[in-house]
């Protein structure tokens, strides 16, 4: 099952480290891993994408809400809930293809952020598969680069996590 | 104040009595500031790792904080081993160590390690200090969090001009953090569903480990037991939380417990778990762990719940509120024990007692480790504090001194670390210098720590040291003989000293015991010893196994018996 849980954690130095040193120290997955500051300075958000059974997605969610500097903690995947994921894509462009690039840009609600002669760099947004959906449409050959966030996730509706 | 004169106001404010440590460049002014009073005690040790298992020791046994001083680098590292075991047996302790000045951090500079990265995994929680400003809440943090909830380690990281700078005192009274609130009271619902649970068993089973002796509810565990006249196991770290000698003790569970024990777990149709974790010696084969039961299970620490087995009534809190509760329902409630099905499951625990598992050649013309034990038992009135090693000998004494009460059998469950034996005897004699402390040991353990004996003489710490000496690491050369088809690789100990000689080195008695009609008298000669550290050396019998025995992949119920 692949899950979606987020954080509210102490901005401290070394808090990061003692969430990514529980999932190596236990064996878990992650699949990404997002942190930035909040509104409140003191602290962080972190979107975490896992997979497990569901006896382990337990067992995280416990361990996770040990640590003493986590504050709270959310299974977005729990609820009704929106994920998005920003990626920088550099595209080796031709005479030939950068109509289609720019049109499958468009398509995908991406904008051309930069152009040189023989590239385009695209920003898109949204869910991981539809980031996955573009890669593979532009075609792994023309791809010079690819930079992507990691998931951030909310709570639909009134739901928040806050303190 | 300095930071260092903050750090001795702070301990003595926290009502702290000794500080197991060792000095070295980072914590100099530290020391400075403790050798200029004298209301806090410091235990100079002669390693690192002796001031952790001291201070683990004395904290097992008084159920206060631990409190150890090391220096930065090899000062930490050397306590690592220390840390580790007071954290997987869930142990108060507040660790200080020493750290480069904060400009050099990062710089590789001389004796820097990175001591909130190497102990991260290892303790409850960690700090660094970067300002004298935060140092006194920040130990007020540390011992806040290491005493309450599930207990463990804390380590305050000090760099060494936060110890020279300057700033007012003033100790908190109290803290509180946003991020930490653990719970106490559990849940009333859960608890009465438990309740009715228990009283509608037909083959009940208390299983109960080290949450009772580090919740301090041995009373209302025993008194519980007692309203129920239900059968009760304890886990290695339970020992003492229920009377060993009375009736309705089973012994100990799991890889080396009892046949009694092992077939009652496995045959009962309610389990009642309080503060034990399920760990893989207590229930062998996962697969095959009590089959027929509803599990209830409390314990403080919710991640210890359904971690290992599926639990159909979980109670989050403090075991000695939650069996408070229980005891008050209890006694309200109309519903009582099912007085026929009781009787039948008694019957059927008796039978598999008469197998009498415990029993072992005591016509050998060779010391048998277990006779030690025993008598050790007699003459100490079965009331002495015992620490031990890690090995067979830790499970004789497991097996063979019935304690009956909590706080008396201090050894290394989790980590299992050989060296733990002697420095924990130290601190459990500095805490009660009048009692009798005994350590249990094999000649393979007592030498991983066996410096200590210099602290033992510094200090007149009249610890009786009980050495099973097998001359064989005899816990490996018995799973080499049933696994290994008796291929005996490394496990024999050669070249020993002679102990009774280098205790004497060291300023303290030896006597070497070879017979078995002079174990007796032996060891009531040293117990007439009050104010001196005796080593006995049993030479026992070298090829002595630990039954019963659950091998690896097998069920509670398929023990290896004498
Ligand atoms: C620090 C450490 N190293 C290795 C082990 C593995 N080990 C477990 S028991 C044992 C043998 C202990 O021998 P001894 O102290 O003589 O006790 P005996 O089993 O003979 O009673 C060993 C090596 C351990 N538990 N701890």
């Amino acid at each position: 099952m692949r899950r979606i849980i987020s954080l509210l954690l102490e901005n401290e130095a070394g808090a990061l480290s003692r969430v990514a040193g529980l999932f190596s120290a236990r064996g878990y997955n992650i699949e990404s891993l997002t942190v930035a500051p909040t509104e409140d300075p003191s602290l962080s958000r972190m979107t975490i994408v896992t997979r497990g059974s569901e006896e382990i997605i337990e067992q995280i969610t416990k361990q996770l809400n040990k640590l003493i500097d986590v504050v709270k903690l959310m299974d977005l995947t729990e609820g009704g809930h929106i994920e998005r994921e920003m990626m920088l894509i550099k595209i080796s462009t031709t005479d030939g293809n950068r109509e289609d690039i720019k049109r499958l840009s468009d398509i995908f609600r991406g904008r051309v952020i930069d152009v040189t002669g023989s590239t385009y760099t695209v920003e898109l947004t949204g869910a991981g598969d539809k980031l996955d959906a573009f890669i593979e449409a532009v075609g792994r050959a023309q791809i010079l680069e690819t930079v992507r966030s990691g998931v951030s996730g909310i709570a639909r509706g009134e739901k928040s996590l806050n303190i | 104040m300095t930071g260092a004169d903050i750090f001795v106001r702070c301990l003595r404010d926290e009502g702290v009595d000794f500080v197991f440590g060792y000095p070295g460049g980072a914590v100099l002014h530290i020391y400075d500031a403790l050798g200029q009073q004298d209301k806090l005690k410091h235990i100079l040790v002669r390693h690192e790792q002796g001031a952790t298992h001291a201070a683990d020791g004395y904290a097992r046994a008084t159920g206060r904080p631990g409190v150890v001083l090391v220096t930065s680098g090899p000062g930490l590292t050397n306590a690592v081993t220390g840390i580790a075991t007071a954290y997987m047996d869930s142990i108060p302790m507040v660790i200080f160590s020493g750290q480069v000045p904060t400009h050099l951090i990062g710089n590789d500079a001389f004796q820097e390690v990175d001591n909130v990265g190497i102990t991260r995994p290892c303790v409850k929680h960690n700090f660094l200090v970067k300002d004298v400003k935060d140092l006194a809440t920040t130990i007020k943090k540390a011992f806040y969090i290491a005493t309450t909830g599930r207990p463990g380690p804390v380590l305050v990281d000090l760099p060494k001009d936060v110890t020279a700078q300057k700033t007012e005192y003033s100790y908190p009274k109290q803290v509180t953090m946003r991020s930490y609130n653990p719970t106490v009271k559990g849940h009333t619902g859960q608890i009465k569903k438990a309740v009715k649970l228990l009283l509608s068993a037909q083959r009940p089973m208390i299983y109960t480990g080290g949450g009772v002796i580090l919740g301090n509810a041995a009373e209302p565990l025993t008194e519980l037991t007692r309203a129920l006249g239900y059968p009760i196991t304890n886990t290695l770290m339970g020992l003492g939380g229920y009377p060993a000698s009375d009736k309705q003790f089973l012994g100990m569970l799991g890889m080396h417990g009892t046949y009694e024990a092992n077939m009652a777990m496995h045959g009962c149709d309610v389990l009642f778990a309080v503060g034990a974790r399920f760990d893989d010696r207590v229930t062998g084969n996962i697969e095959k762990f009590c089959p027929t039961a509803k599990i209830i299970h409390i314990d403080i620490d919710p991640s210890s719940i359904a971690k290992n087995v599926k639990v159909d009534i979980p109670i989050v809190g403090c075991v000695d509120t939650v069996l408070r509760e229980m005891l008050d329902l209890l006694k309200e409630s109309k519903q009582k024990p099912g007085h026929d099905a009781l009787k039948a499951w008694w019957h059927q625990i008796n039978e598999w007692r008469g197998k009498d598992c415990l029993k072992y050649d005591d016509t050998s013309e060779l010391i048998k480790p277990q006779y030690v034990i025993e008598k050790l038992y007699e003459v100490t009135k079965g009331d002495a504090f015992v620490t031990s090693d890690v090995g067979q000998h830790q499970m004789w004494a497991a097996q063979y001194y019935g304690f009956d009460k909590p706080r008396r059998w201090i050894n290394s469950g989790g980590l299992g670390t050989m060296g733990f034996g002697l420095p924990a005897a130290m601190g459990v004699q500095f805490a009660y210098p009048d009692d009798i402390v005994a350590c249990v040991t094999g000649e393979g353990s007592i030498q991983m720590c066996i410096q200590e004996l210099s602290t033992c003489l510094q200090y007149k710490l009249p610890i009786k040291i009980i050495n099973l000496n097998n001359r064989y690491l005899g816990m490996v050369r018995q799973w080499q003989e049933f696994f290994y088809e008796k291929r005996y690789s490394m496990s024999y100990m050669e070249s020993l000293p002679d102990f009774v000689m280098l205790a004497e080195s060291y300023g303290h008695v030896g006597m070497k015991i070879e017979q078995p009609a002079d174990v007796e008298p032996a060891l009531k000669e040293a117990l007439k010893l009050k104010d001196r550290l005796v080593f006995m050396d049993f030479i026992t019998d070298q090829k002595e196994n630990v039954f019963p025995m659950i091998p690896a992949g097998a069920g509670l119920n398929e023990m290896i018996l004498l």
